[in-house]
């Protein structure tokens, strides 16, 4: 450094100020629908605003709200796992199974737990291990868990949970407040700070963005991909066990389908299905919009199935809308 | 020499494009004639694939004029330009992977059966015959083009282009991955090209290339045409002058450092395909040349000691210490850092800040048990952002923003924030514009006096004879020379080296 | 000969055929000619929606919405059956195509024009057509007293001793097979799943060939509405609910890689018939049919193992005697 003598050019930190970029980001376009949801469904229905009646909404999309924190990570890092609900089914009726052989409450919730776990963890070997693209992996895993689950039940249900078992899917812990949406609340902060706050979260973007740039800078690219697996299985298993205990049974269809309103979810919270962007704030307001409407339309009498139609729109509109209005303006300028 | 005809095949005149914030074309022209070779000869971002693309029909231009044969045409989609014979061979090959030979020279415009059907097999004799007109009659056309090499692959891509009777033949920086050998033949056919009257735009940065295979040139500086003319009529140091706008005499600035001691030791080293009985050493503030025609082994090599493949066996050693490395996080922790040939796919990350990628291999040291810390990633951008003189608007900005130069050097700062011991730097200033190629070389030097021991792999004579201490020569996977660079030393004995040819035969 | 041993058709060929032998020592009867038509005659919905997935997987996209399309024609056709009996069954099989086209290409449209990931967009639209049965329908189903015989028979009727449900399965499978091979809207769909950028210089419209292959699986999903309705004479909001990513296993099973551009009209015709098969054997083995979602997760799993292993490449030959050895 001897003959250097230039002077070191100055380049600032930012030049977008992080509360203009805030101001403008997919999240709190997010927060205005569900804030004119909110209003919309308060005059629409006069029983809207009582608390037990949003309490209740609360349980619409709790369950797939927390698997839908895991599953963002594991889209940002550019896989997915479509195997969510059956790794549920699966869960239910290894709890199902440790019920008749009188097992108590604490060894249910850890069996459901841990079969979820298991289940993420047989995906993140196929996937990190043997190097195979995830969509088709979890389809096939998709079959196999609830396939057990059928082999296992046929057209039997599992009933008859013990009473103790009861508080994770119907207990409340203060006055209104479920124990389910406290916990989604606690592992919603939880998923905030892993992905937006740690070396970790970093990671899981870096890959997204580019796994290939990110191994040949030293990220330990596969871990980082198993470990999604394991989370996301993993809150598949809690989900499993709050939807036993809300449900008191288990059939091999339960949670038929919730793979894709859990991806919808995702996405509508402005993650990226290509990977690599995304934030847990958005899949947090996401998940109350899909509560909001399913719980507004429902008070109207609105028939489930028509919701659909409202939730498959809101997901093509609120992507087609950016998309649009850029092309708008690039054909203007 | 074929005499200037008067009349050139195509013209382009007034041509401007412009992207959003960038001017990428301002008002160039550029003539081609048929039975010559013009040289497009330019920096990185003089709007050179701008031009190319405006020609193949991928952009439209905002203004200006295309005629061929002296007629106005209009080009607003590839197949267009496909149909009005115009057609490229580009840099990455770009070619269908999974299809047949006959099948990629025929894709859009298949023989067809009298029922409208593809007809296979009048495809397959044509391809055939096309293939042996080019003297590439040893591609079957039956034969999936994976299978094949990377210049029997640019010899269907020629075949396609003759297929379709293409008077003018654009060959983007077509000698980019080719061998000495390859090289050779490929400038064989282009002399047949030329005899069938074919208008050819060669697009390359080797200039022995442009002098040994063209008859014209035109270059472009910023977006602009800056000169043109007869190749005999013109020098080197002419053509560089228009190029960069200043004569520049390209010193390199290697100074001479004490050699410390050994840190790195390779002994027994093989790959089962790719490389075997490599042994050599390294030591503290030298700069190890890696010479080698393309493909010889040597990033192969490099990414094996990275731990991105696995060697079968042998053992590495990192001053005096056995080092065992199974993967890049491994070889970082231990000290040795890679930066990549392949820039935008394995060194930048083009979507996240620039502040972000030189942050992300040093993270465990920006945080605190985990959780990040941005002032301290701020900090240590902006440490090794000055450091490198890097160009950008701000930290926050995307790195894929940046120029070629600038994301290479975005690259660098990354790994000198981890205070390595190695650095591999592969093909460092490939493909970047020559202000940013010098402010490398610069650094390197710098890196050296600093005591960190340096491995670049260059294709480049002048860049290797003018930075290395020692040159290693490799050929087919093994090791064929380790030469002192002092004066004795002679380019032809490295060539000699690394295409196998021996002292009597030269 | 040595490409036709080497190639994952064939040996899927021969799985299929020793399941079958080996079904026929359990239960004699399994293999005969009757009861293999009755198990193509069973496959035959399956298999045409299997090249319809094809087609789209090939361009790099997929399409979630063609069982909810299915169900959405099915339910049109059903009710105009019920409503106006007098209408001729061709025309509505015709009917039920350009439904499927209509809604196809509204995907194909959104994947085009907009850019939006194909996953996203048959996400979404396998919600909104599903949604939309039960708008059109009212909630209510049509049964087979509402729909006439003719609309029931359509697909029953014997020809040449095949059902000509059969038949519809075997003309699609050559018709797909000539556009495929022989069209050149069959050698673009190739190409933009091999190499898009490549295809962009050849003149080939990507997002356009996207559209085309949208449509062309819209198609077929419309014409299966209608089978699918026929045949199990009941249209309802319920039909082929989920069999959206069976149709994507027949394919995976039948070798289309999911990254676009591999894949053959006989390995996805394979892939549905080995599920097929699957189904018509569990029960004449005394296996619980509940045992059939598990084996045929199994079997996509194991295909997908195989089919990567076929693919990988090794590193590089740069030695001269690892050439060789090679």
């Amino acid at each position: 450094m001897t003959d250097t003598t230039h002077e070191a050019r100055h380049i600032p930190d930012r030049i977008d100020t992080p509360l203009r970029a805030a101001i403008f980001s997919w999240p709190v376009l997010l927060l205005v629908v569900a804030i004119a949801l909110f209003v919309l469904n308060s005059f629409a229905s006069p029983y809207f605003l009582s608390p037990w009646s949003l309490s209740d909404a609360t349980f619409n999309f709790t369950e797939k709200a927390i698997i839908a924190l895991a599953m963002a990570l594991l889209i940002i890092s550019g896989e997915i796992d479509l195997s969510v609900a059956s790794i549920i089914a699966l869960a239910s009726t290894m709890m199902g199974l440790a019920l008749q052989l009188g097992v108590g409450t604490p060894g249910l919730v850890a069996i459901g737990i841990v079969t979820g776990l298991f289940c993420g963890v047989f995906n993140g070997f196929l996937v990190t291990r043997l190097g195979l693209p995830s969509i088709v992996v979890t389809i096939g895993t998709m079959s196999f868990f609830r396939g057990i689950s059928f082999i296992v039940l046929g057209d039997q249900a599992f009933k008859g949970y013990p009473a103790s078992f009861d508080f994770f899917g119907q207990g409340y812990v203060w006055w209104v407040v479920s124990f389910e949406f406290v916990l989604f609340l606690v592992c919603a902060v939880i998923y905030y700070v892993l992905l937006h706050r740690t070396n970790f979260g970093r990671h899981v973007f870096v890959i997204g963005n580019n796994p290939m740039a990110a191994r040949f800078s030293g990220v330990r690219v596969e871990r980082v991909k198993f470990f999604l697996f394991c989370l996301t299985g993993l809150m598949s298993g809690i989900a499993a066990v709050l939807l036993t205990s809300r449900l008191a049974s288990t059939r091999p269809s339960i949670a038929l389908g919730w793979e894709l309103e859990v991806v919808t979810m995702v996405v509508l919270g402005g993650v990226s299905i290509l990977g690599g962007s995304g934030s847990i704030q958005g899949v947090v307001l996401a998940a109350f919009i899909m509560g909001l409407v399913t719980f507004g339309l429902g008070l109207l009498n609105v028939p489930g199935i028509v919701m659909s139609i409202f939730i498959g729109t809101l997901l093509i509109f609120v992507i087609a809308l950016p998309i649009v209005f850029r092309m708008l303006r690039e054909r203007r300028s | 020499m074929t005499l200037p005809l008067p009349i050139p095949k195509i013209t382009l005149s007034g041509i401007t494009k412009t992207f959003p914030g960038v001017r990428a074309l301002h008002e160039v022209g550029l003539e081609l004639y048929p039975g010559e070779v013009t040289a497009l000869i330019g920096e990185n971002g003089a709007g050179k694939s701008t031009l190319v693309k405006t020609m193949t029909g991928i952009y439209q231009p905002d203004a200006g004029e295309i005629r061929i044969d002296s007629l106005p045409v209009e080009l607003p989609s590839p197949h267009a330009a496909f149909r009005l014979g115009i057609t490229a061979i580009h840099q990455e090959t770009v070619l269908f992977d999974e299809l047949s030979v006959a099948e990629n020279i025929f894709l859009g415009h298949a023989p067809k059966t009298r029922f409208k059907t593809v007809d296979w097999r009048g495809m397959r004799e044509r391809a055939g015959k096309l293939l042996g007109e080019i003297g590439a009659g040893h591609i079957a056309p039956d034969e999936r083009l994976k299978d094949l090499s990377i210049a029997n692959k640019h010899l269907v891509a020629v075949a396609r282009a003759l297929s379709v009777d293409a008077d003018i033949v654009i060959m983007d920086e077509p000698t980019a991955a080719l061998s000495f050998k390859e090289i050779q033949d490929l400038f064989e056919l282009i002399e047949i090209l030329k005899k069938n009257g074919k208008a050819i735009l060669f697009i390359s940065h080797k200039f022995d290339e442009i002098y040994r295979i063209a008859d014209r040139y035109t270059v472009f500086r910023d977006g602009a045409m800056v000169g043109k003319g007869l190749i005999k009529d013109t020098n080197q140091n002419e053509v560089v002058r228009l190029m960069v706008g200043r004569s520049v005499d390209h010193v390199f600035p290697k100074k001479s450092v004490e050699i410390g001691e050994e840190i790195l030791t390779v002994a027994g080293y093989c790959h089962p395909t790719e490389f075997a009985d490599i042994n050599f050493t390294l030591h503290k503030g030298e700069i190890l040349g890696f010479y080698g025609l393309v493909g010889a082994g040597r990033s192969e090599l490099m990414q094996a000691l990275f731990g991105i493949t696995k060697p079968s066996k042998g053992a590495v050693k990192i001053a005096g210490e056995i080092a065992v490395i199974r993967s890049p996080a491994e070889a970082v922790e231990k000290g040795i850092v890679y930066v990549p040939e392949e820039r935008g796919k394995q060194g930048v990350i083009v979507d996240l800040p620039i502040f972000q990628n030189i942050s992300l291999p040093s993270l465990d040291r920006t945080s605190q048990n985990g959780f990040l810390k941005l002032v301290e990633e701020f900090a240590l951008a902006r440490e090794y952002a000055a450091r490198l003189d890097l160009r950008a608007a701000s930290l926050d900005q995307n790195a894929g923003t940046l120029s070629g130069g600038n994301q290479q050097k975005v690259v660098i700062a990354k790994w000198l924030a981890t205070q390595p011991r190695v650095i591999i730097l592969d093909e460092p200033t490939k493909g970047i514009d020559i202000g940013s190629k010098a402010a490398v070389h610069a650094f390197m030097g710098e890196l050296a006096a600093n005591g960190l021991a340096v491995i670049m792999i260059s294709s480049e004579l002048p860049e290797i004879m003018g930075m290395s201490d020692r040159i290693v020569v490799m050929r087919e996977g093994r090791i064929a020379a380790v030469l002192e660079n002092n004066e004795e030393l002679k380019a032809e004995a490295l060539v000699r080296a690394a295409a196998g040819i021996g002292e009597e035969a030269a | 000969m040595k490409t036709l041993v080497r190639s994952r058709e064939f040996w899927l060929a021969v799985i299929i055929a020793v399941m079958i032998v080996a079904t026929n020592f359990r239960s004699p009867g399994f293999a005969s000619p009757g009861n293999l038509a009755s198990i193509f005659n069973d496959t035959a919905i399956l298999l045409i929606l299997a090249l319809g997935q094809m087609t789209v997987i090939l361009t790099r996209s997929i399409d979630l919405s063609m069982a909810s399309n299915l169900a959405l024609t099915g339910m049109i056709v059903a009710l105009i059956n019920a409503a106006y009996p007098a209408i001729p069954v061709p025309a509505l099989m015709v009917l039920a195509a350009f439904c499927g086209v209509v809604l196809g290409a509204f995907n194909g449209a959104l994947v085009w024009l907009l850019g939006i990931p194909a996953i996203v967009v048959t996400l979404g639209t396998l919600t909104i057509y599903r949604g939309l049965i039960f708008l059109i329908a009212g909630g209510q189903w049509v049964n087979a007293d509402a729909m006439s015989s003719s609309f029931v028979q359509l697909t029953r009727t014997d020809l040449l001793g095949l059902p000509l449900l059969s038949w519809y399965a075997i003309v699609v499978a050559a018709g797909f097979f000539l556009l495929m091979t022989r069209t050149s809207v069959g050698r673009s769909i190739y190409a933009i799943g091999v190499n898009p950028t490549a295809s962009i210089y050849a003149g080939i419209d990507v997002g356009r060939t996207k559209f085309v292959a949208f449509c062309l699986s819209g198609m077929l999903s419309g014409f299966c509405g209608y089978l699918w309705v026929s045949r199990y004479v009941i249209g309802s909001v319920e039909v082929a609910k989920g069999y959206e990513l069976t149709i994507v296993a027949a394919c995976v099973i039948g070798g289309i890689s999911i990254a676009g551009g591999v894949g053959t009209v006989v390995g996805a015709v394979l892939g549905a018939l080995f599920l097929g098969v699957i189904n018509s054997a569990l029960p004449v083995i005394n296996i619980s049919p509940f045992w059939q979602m598990a084996i045929s997760g199994a079997a996509i799993i194991l295909a997908v193992v195989l089919n990567a292993r076929g693919e990988k490449r090794g590193g590089r030959v740069i030695l001269r005697q690892a050439e060789s050895a090679s």
